[in-house]
């Protein structure tokens, strides 16, 4: 099935192994080509001058963010990090510990900017200090391991500073693109979700199709015209979900949830063909012009159309971005309701939909299965649900629980804020990085299967397209099937009892019997 | 005055003047350094009083070292906790018995817990060390400097200690030298080896302060990931290179 070994899963969920190095050194992401990279703002290859401006920008970044300047100043190498990394846990390769990942960047800017740095290379010892001068070999590298890791702040929780690697990764991103290294899958995510609203490039009539198909699909299902408008001005909420959620599944499930979500709590809402997209791929290779550019769209969409509310589909770092930085990048947004947070996830909403009793859910639909949840990283660790701390843990599980009977959690040390990523994430869901994609997934798959053969579970719930589109692809490879993972709007939307609902064939010839 | 004073006294002038100049143009550098987007590492406090007491947590007990790894934690905090004592009894040194303080540092709790908590100085910079060389991945991301760093710690407080338990040194005219420094007026130092040790690595430790990852003590102060409120629905946070590109704004 793969033309690389496949990880065996053991019992312990977080057994740390040896340290092996260079095993993963032949991972290879594509190389960015000009046509993609013109439009974000660089250059189409590698710069002559690449030296210099790697050495300027590390500088400057330093500059803009304190997260850098603290972070690569501060590291004590404890090496309380090195065995948090899922991807270090799936390949050993010791430069995917956060620490080792970190490295690599603090290395260089040590040599360059950094008093001992300078003093050591001078006497011809930079090693001795971590010191390294730059040169092509350590671009290679930083191209190689700064795409194994998909920014999920897992390091971030343990280490006794915060410094957070996803931070040191994105400059690291951000530096290579201004050299014209950059990764063709997010750099090609991005151009085309800056010319056509969404990260798939979907047109506005094929969008519109896609949408009619699903509505007919529903009332096949269950005789009620559920409708899911597009660009529809003067509607309450705009919802702005992940492309994926039109096509992919499981993740159109969760869209066809939601729109039912939508119609049982009686409040109108659209979609916009102008910002089709939650996911902002800006994040994953650390730009904040990019990403602001991308977020405007939506603040100019929900101008355009004149809502109320903006409501955010399932999706791990598209909820990062949207609850944790769209107020900075394309905010304020006084032009809203006040008496809602701007934005929303449609798990809070749900969530405040079932508090008030506006939903009623048959649960034995979702009898047939016993499920468990994955906390998308983003979701867990840089960014909340609710108002109080912790929310984004509580919510999700709370709309499941509405929604099922069978809820059993994974092991307490591979959820909530220690949660594994999928493997996925951070710009890595490509082909081509489909081997670290596969051991990254290791402790998710482990924690996992101790619930399938401990509790019977038999699918997990995830509320991140990634996380969805991921898990179908690399759970196979450790003996699981697609179908095991589900939307979470999936199981609510399966479960709703929608009241305008023609009435049930069972239900007159019970009467009869009575 | 001994040649060897007039050294000294140049020395603990020149370790001073770097440890605080060096550390204040860090923690300016740290304090004028933006912090563009609201990255605290969740569930993060929503207040700012939420946000001093997770410091606290992370600075007086190291709560994130001791969800990762409990060996780590227990030598890093035992190694932490008695460099704070030593530092307390240290303060009969340099403080006159006229201070206001005094009498909260020259007890018997302070001047005990700091005398053995040497062991637990030495025991824990023992523990970190072995880890260093033991634990593979530990030993993977160690540059000579992190040893280094730890033997130096480990020799202060072996001299140290070895002045407290076996060898006494002339504590009046050590007082002496220490309010001479801090008086202007330089005094000469107890001619004694194993002191001038202990000085001469303290204040190499000074000096290599800013510009080491000692720097951790005044950075877990700055860390965005601990230190901002979680609260960006509510409020807009904002800063001016990021306003800038607001001026093409519709
Ligand atoms: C705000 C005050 C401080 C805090 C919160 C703090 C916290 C920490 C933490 C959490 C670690 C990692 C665990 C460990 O290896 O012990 C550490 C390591 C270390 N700290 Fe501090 N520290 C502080 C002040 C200092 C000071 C003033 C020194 C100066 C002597 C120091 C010297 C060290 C050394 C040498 C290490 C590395 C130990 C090793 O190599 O394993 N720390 N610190
Ligand atoms: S952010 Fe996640 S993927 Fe990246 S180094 Fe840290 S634990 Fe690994
Ligand atoms: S936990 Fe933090 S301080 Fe310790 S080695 Fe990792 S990044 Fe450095």
């Amino acid at each position: 099935m793969a033309d690389f070994e496949v990880p065996e899963i053991t019992k312990e969920y977080t057994s740390v192994p040896a340290v092996k190095e260079g095993t993963m050194a032949h991972s290879l992401p594509f190389i960015s080509k000009l046509e993609f990279n013109e439009p974000l703002g660089y250059p189409g290859e590698l710069v002559d001058n690449w030296k210099e401006v790697v050495i300027s920008k590390l500088k400057e970044l330093s500059g803009k963010y304190r997260s850098l300047k603290v972070f690569l100043d501060s590291c004590i190498k404890c090496g309380a990090c090195t065995d948090k990394c899922h991807y270090f846990l799936g390949t050993q390769d010791p430069k995917n510990m956060p620490v080792a990942r970190q490295d690599l960047l603090r290395q260089v800017y040590r040599y360059y900017h950094t008093f001992t740095g300078r003093l050591f290379a001078k006497l011809g010892i930079p090693g001795f200090v971590g010191a390294r001068e730059l040169t092509k070999e350590v671009i290679d590298e930083w191209f190689v391991y700064f795409h194994q890791c998909s920014q999920c702040r897992r390091c971030s929780v343990y280490c006794p500073i915060g410094i957070d690697t996803a931070e040191i990764s994105m400059a690291a991103r951000e530096i290579l693109d201004q050299i014209g290294v950059g990764h063709k899958y997010c750099n090609q995510i991005i151009e085309k979700a800056g010319r056509l609203g969404n990260n798939l490039g979907l047109p506005k009539p094929a969008l519109a199709d896609t949408l009619e198909g699903l509505e007919e699909e529903i009332e096949d299902d269950t005789g009620v015209a559920v409708k899911m408008p597009l660009d529809v001005k003067g509607a309450d909420i705009l919802l702005v979900t992940p492309s994926a959620d039109f096509f992919a599944e499981p993740h159109v499930d969760g869209l066809m949830g939601y729109a039912k979500v939508f119609h049982e709590a009686g409040i109108s809402w659209t979609m916009s063909s102008y910002a089709a997209e939650a996911g902002n791929f800006g994040m994953f290779i650390g730009s904040y012009e990019n990403m602001r550019n991308l977020s405007l769209r939506i603040r100019e969409a929900a101008i355009e159309l004149g809502v109320k509310r903006i409501v955010f589909g399932e999706c791990g770092h598209a909820w990062r971005v949207a609850y944790s930085f769209l107020n900075t990048l394309a905010g304020p947004f006084d032009f809203l309701d006040p008496n809602y947070p701007v934005p929303q996830h449609i798990c809070e909403f749900t969530y405040d939909m079932i508090q008030k009793g506006e939903l009623k859910f048959d649960k034995s639909q979702n009898d047939h299965m016993t499920l468990t949840f994955h906390d998308s990283c983003n979701v867990a660790r840089a960014s909340r649900m609710g108002d109080q701390p912790g929310g984004q843990f509580k919510i999700p599980r709370a709309v499941i629980q509405a929604a099922c009977n069978n809820f059993v959690d994974m092991p307490s040390d591979t959820i909530g804020e220690a949660t594994f990523c999928c493997g996925g994430g951070g710009g890595l869901l490509t082909d081509e990085l489909m081997e670290v994609r596969v051991k990254g997934a290791l402790p998710r798959a482990t924690a996992l299967k101790s619930v399938t053969e401990n509790h019977g579970v038999t699918h997990m719930a995830a509320i991140c397209a990634i996380c969805k589109s991921q898990f179908t692809k690399v759970l196979p490879y450790y003996g699981f099937t697609m179908d095991q993972i589900v939307s979470v709007h999936q199981l609510v939307g399966d479960a709703i009892v929608l009241s305008d609902a023609p009435k049930d064939d069972e239900e007159p010839d019970e009467t009869d019997a009575a | 005055m001994s040649a060897l004073s007039v050294f000294y006294t140049i020395l603990f002038y020149l370790a001073a003047t770097i440890f605080v100049v060096g550390l204040a143009y860090r923690i300016i550098g740290y304090a004028k350094t933006p912090a563009p987007l609201k990255i605290p590492t969740t569930p993060a406090p929503t207040t700012k009083t939420g946000v001093v007491f997770r410091l606290f947590t992370e600075v007086a007990l190291f709560n994130s070292l001791f969800k990762a790894t409990k060996w780590t934690w227990v030598f890093g905090w035992m190694f932490h906790l008695s460099l704070l004592l030593a530092f307390f009894r240290h303060l009969r040194y340099v403080l006159s018995p006229d201070s206001v303080f005094w009498p909260f540092i020259n007890n018997w709790l302070v001047l005990f817990a700091g005398q053995y908590g040497g062991f637990l100085m030495l025991i824990g910079l023992a523990g970190l060390f072995g880890r260093r060389i033991f634990v593979d991945r530990v030993r993977y991301i160690s540059a000579p400097s992190d040893y280094l760093m730890l033997i130096l710690i480990f020799t202060i407080a072996a001299t140290g200690m070895l002045m407290s338990f076996v060898e006494h040194t002339d504590i009046v005219q050590l007082k002496a030298f220490v309010l001479g420094l801090f008086t202007f007026s330089p005094q000469d130092l107890p001619d004694d080896l194993l002191l001038q040790t202990h000085l001469a690595l303290v204040a190499a430790l000074m000096i290599i302060f800013p510009v080491s990852k000692l720097l951790h003590a005044p950075g877990i102060f700055f860390s965005p990931t601990r230190n901002q409120v979680d609260n960006p629905r509510e409020h807009r946070h904002i800063v001016e290179w990021a306003a800038k590109l607001e001026a093409d704004r519709k």
